[in-house]
């Protein structure tokens, strides 16, 4: 499978991108992601202010065939919520570097040291496959 | 070599051969010797056809059912008119010998009816959705007080003790296991008390559960508890018969959130308690947390009209372990009864159903009470069971009745107490006027 | 024959009636009278509006759009679409079973008891166990119910930190779901190549808190699970029980039991092995049985005979309670009944034997087009993982649809999960040798068809009442019911 990386953002091992800005970060599901999952058609997601730990499930991001719950890479707080997915849910399929599902204020820079560049999230897709 | 199946000796050896093996007891090489069976079942040698008869004959000639005897029991299976086309066209093979429509390009005629039974189970109940059905009403319940809490996030859920004492039996037994509390409200006067609801019902309450009409028959005023359990931000559950919809306002105009209950009485037969079908509809805001099988309309590559089960993905064989439930049937057959009765009494059918029930109820009610012997319990509206009581036991009135071929009433005090003597009796629209008078004659020299 | 596109709705006329009812024989006032109004609807009911004629066509043409077990051969792996025999339809209607109310006096029910009775009986000795349960209402059910019992045992042991049950990677859906309803924390475990418990992994996780384990066997695989003993060791000395899920049961009947191989608790599929109709997805029917000192804690009421006769026991001190309304499927139970009677202590052990063979010499005429999982003798099922030469564009959803054409239910398919693209093939007992082998002259045809023209099964199926279906639409546009 040929998946697009895009180069300057950040990823984690459950296929999510992350985009800092500031002490602020938004989370989203690669490409390669959108791919395995297949015509997605339900996105959950949380309120803001709610609070998560690194590791837990956010959301959940339904296809025909398949339900992932999306995983937080760090922990924090969610401060935006792109609710426009709950009614368009095929726009993760289709644009899935702007589809942001949700943006966190980040509570512990240092967990994001655990994720990995474009360069080493590739790789570790060509492992997958 | 039996009958049903078709593999010759000849065929076996073929088989056998193209295998490479020499006996059939070679395939079963990876069985160890010490688990093996080394006798024959205790079950007896195949009977024919013939023999089959006889003996189920034999048995059923120590059965009475509602065929010879009059019935005026009810508390959960209904005695309703079923009409005949509901087992022809039931009984059609390409439905019963189906499977679930997985495959649906090859399930159209299951999944229509579904889609066509959802859509009459919405239309009675006034609600937004519902799914291809459940194991039965008490399940329904259970498994519609989970969505609650699900929903909420709450794990405590509030009960009538007017709802049907095996509804509560269950609804417990699937709460517990998930350790969610249930909280029973007691009665006062045949109805839910109110005032005992408020104080039960909390900021932790998933939600609360009341019948209407009630185990005694009675219709509930439930404006009240909607308020109470709404103003709590829990979901307003009713257990409700399908049949007394008929007359009755809809569960959405009392603002239920979740509406579940029996189905049996569209068109079941009584069976000794089963297969019957419970159904469970609810707001569409809860239609992700909803159990079991759901179908939805689509279109095919041609764009033409076709159907499908849809939000497979809240379902055990996708979401395993965090499926909304465990279920993996639905009760299809049942259900294809349901609507076929639906349709058959249609808009004007059912309500005359629940017409003429209602005035044979009062009328037998009426009757049985005119001379004081037995006494009405409560002074509230009913639909088709009414509550009475006498100084004899219950279970000698029944004794009594079934002398003369007439199957009398639940016995209350099994599960009520308080109810001592208590007869909960049940008319449907199949009793006549001869049948009630014989049976208040009857009654009336005890 | 005339294509049908019609809901029953669209057909609706008003003035229209499919209904007779004998016009009200008691001097009554109206129900306006009788009732509150505060209690009436006053909207008219949203139902349809039509002759028994336009019915009796409606139901008839949609049936015309299905496919059942009478209509043809239908290897679903895991589901045993066995024949439904007739004669059993015919008992389980007969008034004397189908008109019982129930709760009816028990003296007016002793055949229909005794009926529960012997089913109960003979379930227990074909699985080797004491005492059955006929109250689940499906496979699933009878999991939850069983569970239940294995926490309830331990807790009465005042065992009170065993909340984890073992489940293989292989197992089916409802399995996970099942020990997730009734409270448990799901351990899953991988299977060995051949989709067997792998031992070391077992090990590994057998601690204080495990309370029991869940297996088929045969597995999803459709093999036998050979150290099924050391299994049952093993889980039994960390103080564990060992569940069984009878879905395969059709594999061994007479042969072995589950009660001999070391399972303490089991259900059976009355609509898989006993050849119970699956209704469209059901009734099913998902009896529970249990070794002797587990008899205490099944739910109520179990059937018990006394010397007045048979009657329904309620005083079962460590019963995990009601699952269900009343007692289980009645119906459902008579058709089983009357299928064991029919078949004998031998017609089943010949049911399993066949059901193998059948299997096996499927198996070894698809070898030579398609991937098996695990190339070896197998039970009463096997997987098959694609097309020998595979072309990467066709997938197993597209040799499925294609199927369909040639007039066949197609396997069960992507199930058990760790084979990529299975294709699960159950024959049963029941299908000659002449309809195995047409059907393997279609999967023959459909392999040649995958390498010349794979985009003609991209697109299938062509001669179904409708072509292939847009799920996602369905899913994300949510039409679950018909309106105006």
């Amino acid at each position: 499978m040929n998946s697009k990386v895009l180069e300057d953002l950040l990823y984690s091992k459950d296929h999510e991108w992350v985009k800092v800005e500031g002490n602020k970060a938004y989370i989203g599901i690669t490409d390669y992601a959108q791919h395995a999952l297949g015509e997605i058609v339900y996105v959950e997601l949380p309120a803001e202010e709610d609070e998560f730990s690194r590791g837990d499930a956010f959301g959940v991001i339904e296809s025909v065939k398949a339900a992932s719950d999306a995983y937080i890479p760090f922990g924090g707080t969610v401060v935006e919520v792109n609710e426009a997915l709950e009614d368009s849910p095929e726009q993760i399929n289709q644009l899935p570097y702007e589809s942001w599902l949700v943006a966190i204020e980040i509570a512990d820079e240092s967990e994001l040291n655990d994720l990995m560049s474009a360069k080493e999230y590739e790789e570790f897709c060509s492992k997958e496959d | 070599m039996h009958r049903y199946i078709p593999n010759t000796d000849a065929d076996k050896k073929l088989m056998l051969d193209t295998i490479g093996v020499k006996s059939t007891n070679d395939l079963f090489i990876d069985i160890p010797e010490e688990i093996r069976l080394k006798r024959s079942l205790e079950l007896g040698k195949s009977i024919s056809e013939l023999e089959l008869s006889r003996h189920m004959k034999e048995l059923i000639s120590k059965n009475n059912g509602t065929d010879e005897l009059t019935c005026f029991l009810g508390a959960g299976a209904y005695d309703h008119y079923i009409p005949s086309i509901v087992k022809h066209l039931a009984m059609r093979s390409e439905f019963y010998t189906a499977y679930t429509p997985y495959q649906a390009e090859i399930s159209q005629g299951t999944l229509q009816v579904i889609f066509e039974y959802q859509t009459m189970i919405c239309n009675l109940t006034g609600m937004d959705v519902t799914n291809a059905s459940m194991y039965d009403g008490p399940t329904a319940c259970g498994e519609g007080a989970v969505m609650a809490c699900e929903a909420t996030r709450r794990k405590s859920v509030v009960v009538s003790k007017t709802v049907d004492p095996e509804v509560r039996k269950v609804v417990k037994t699937y709460l517990q296991l998930r350790d969610i509390a249930v909280i029973e409200v007691d009665m006062a006067e045949g109805v839910t008390d109110v005032e005992k609801l408020k104080n039960a019902v909390s900021k932790d309450t998933a939600g609360v559960i009341v019948q209407s009409p009630n185990f005694f028959g009675i219709i509930e005023d439930v404006t009240e508890v909607e308020k109470i359990t709404h103003d709590n931000k829990a979901n307003f559950i009713m257990y409700v018969d399908p049949i007394s919809l008929g007359i009755l306002k809809k569960p959405s105009e009392l603002g239920a959130d979740i509406v579940v209950g029996e189905g049996q009485s569209l068109g079941n037969q009584l069976n000794f308690g089963g297969p019957y079908l419970g159904f469970l509809a609810a707001n569409s805001k809860l239609v992700r947390k909803m159990p079991g099988r759901i179908v939805g309309q689509s279109q095919d590559l041609d764009g033409k009209r076709a159907f499908v089960l849809t939000l497979q993905a809240r379902e055990q064989h996708i979401r395993r372990y965090k499926a909304t439930s465990n279920i993996c049937s639905n009760q299809g057959l049942n259900a294809l009864m349901a609507a076929i009765y639906l349709i058959t009494m249609g808009k004007k059918g059912l309500r005359e159903v629940a017409t003429l029930t209602t005035k044979k109820a009062h009328y037998a009610f009426n009757e049985i009470t005119k001379s004081g012997k037995f006494k009405p319990v409560f002074n509230k509206p009913f639909f088709k069971e009414f509550v009475i009581t006498s100084d004899i036991k219950a279970n000698e009135v029944n004794k009594e009745l079934l002398k003369d071929s007439i199957l009398g009433g639940y016995e209350l005090e099994h599960n009520y107490e308080e109810l001592e003597n208590g007869l909960l009796m049940c008319v449907t629209e199949k009793r006549t006027r001869q049948e009630i008078d014989g049976l208040v004659r009857i009654m009336e020299v005890l | 024959m005339k294509e049908y596109n019609q809901l029953i709705f669209e057909a609706s006329k008003e003035g229209r009636k499919a209904y007779s009812l004998p016009e009200c024989d008691v001097d009554m006032a109206s129900v306006e009278e009788l009732l509150p109004s505060e209690f009436l609807s006053d909207e008219e009911l949203n139902l349809p509006e039509v002759s028994e004629v336009d019915i009796v066509r409606h139901f008839t043409l949609l049936s015309n759009k299905n496919y059942g077990v009478d209509t043809g051969f239908y290897p679903l792996g895991s589901c045993t679409m066995k024949y439904n025999p007739k004669i059993n339809e015919d008992m389980a209607s007969l008034s004397g079973f189908s008109t019982l109310h129930p709760y009816q006096p028990r003296e007016t029910v002793q055949g229909a008891l005794e009926v529960m009775y012997n089913l109960d009986k003979m379930l227990a000795e074909i699985a080797g166990m004491s005492k059955m349960s006929l109250q689940p209402a499906a496979g699933a059910h009878g999991e939850m119910a069983g569970l239940m019992i294995i926490k309830a045992y331990h807790e009465k042991r005042g065992d009170l930190k065993r909340n984890k049950i073992i489940v293989p990677d292989s197992a089916h859906g409802t399995n996970p779901a099942s020990a997730a309803v009734a409270g448990f924390d799901v351990v899953e475990i991988k299977s060995d190549e051949n989709g067997g418990v792998d031992i070391e992994s077992l090990k590994a996780v057998l601690n204080d808190e495990i309370a029991g384990l869940m297996l088929t066997n045969p597995s999803t695989l459709g093999l036998f699970e050979k150290n099924i003993k050391v299994i049952a060791d093993l889980v039994h000395e960390a103080g564990g029980l060992l569940y069984y899920d009878g879905a395969n049961m059709n594999a061994i009947m007479g042969i072995c039991r589950p009660g001999d191989m070391g399972f303490d608790v089991i259900h059976f599929n009355l609509h898989k092995t006993f050849s119970t109709p699956h209704g469209g997805g059901g009734p099913g029917s998902g009896p529970i049985g249990v070794r002797e000192d587990l008899v205490p804690f099944l739910p109520v009421p179990i059937v018990e005979k006394q010397d007045d006769g048979y009657y329904l026991n309620y005083d079962l001190p460590h019963s995990i309670g009601k699952i269900k309304g009343f007692y289980g499927h009645f119906g459902v139970m008579v058709r089983a009944y009357a299928y064991i009677l029919s078949m004998g202590a031998e017609g089943l052990k010949e049911v399993s034997e066949t059901a193998v063979l059948n299997a096996n010499y499927l198996m070894n005429r698809l070898k030579s087009h398609y991937k098996i999982a695990v190339d070896q003798i197998c039970m009463h099922e096997f997987i098959l993982e694609g097309l020998k030469e595979n072309t990467l564009e066709v997938t197993t959803l597209d040799l499925a649809k294609r199927l369909l054409d040639y007039g066949y239910h197609p396997p069960t398919i992507y199930f058990p999960l760790i084979v990529d693209g299975a294709i699960m093939i159950e024959p049963t007992e029941t299908e000659s040798r002449e309809t195995l082998d047409s059907f393997v002259n279609a999967m023959i045809k459909l392999a040649e068809e995958a390498k010349e023209d794979p985009k003609l099964l991209k697109e299938a199926p062509y001669s179904m009442p409708v072509r292939r279906i847009d799920e996602a639409k369905a899913a994300r546009e949510m039409v679950l019911k018909w309106s105006k």
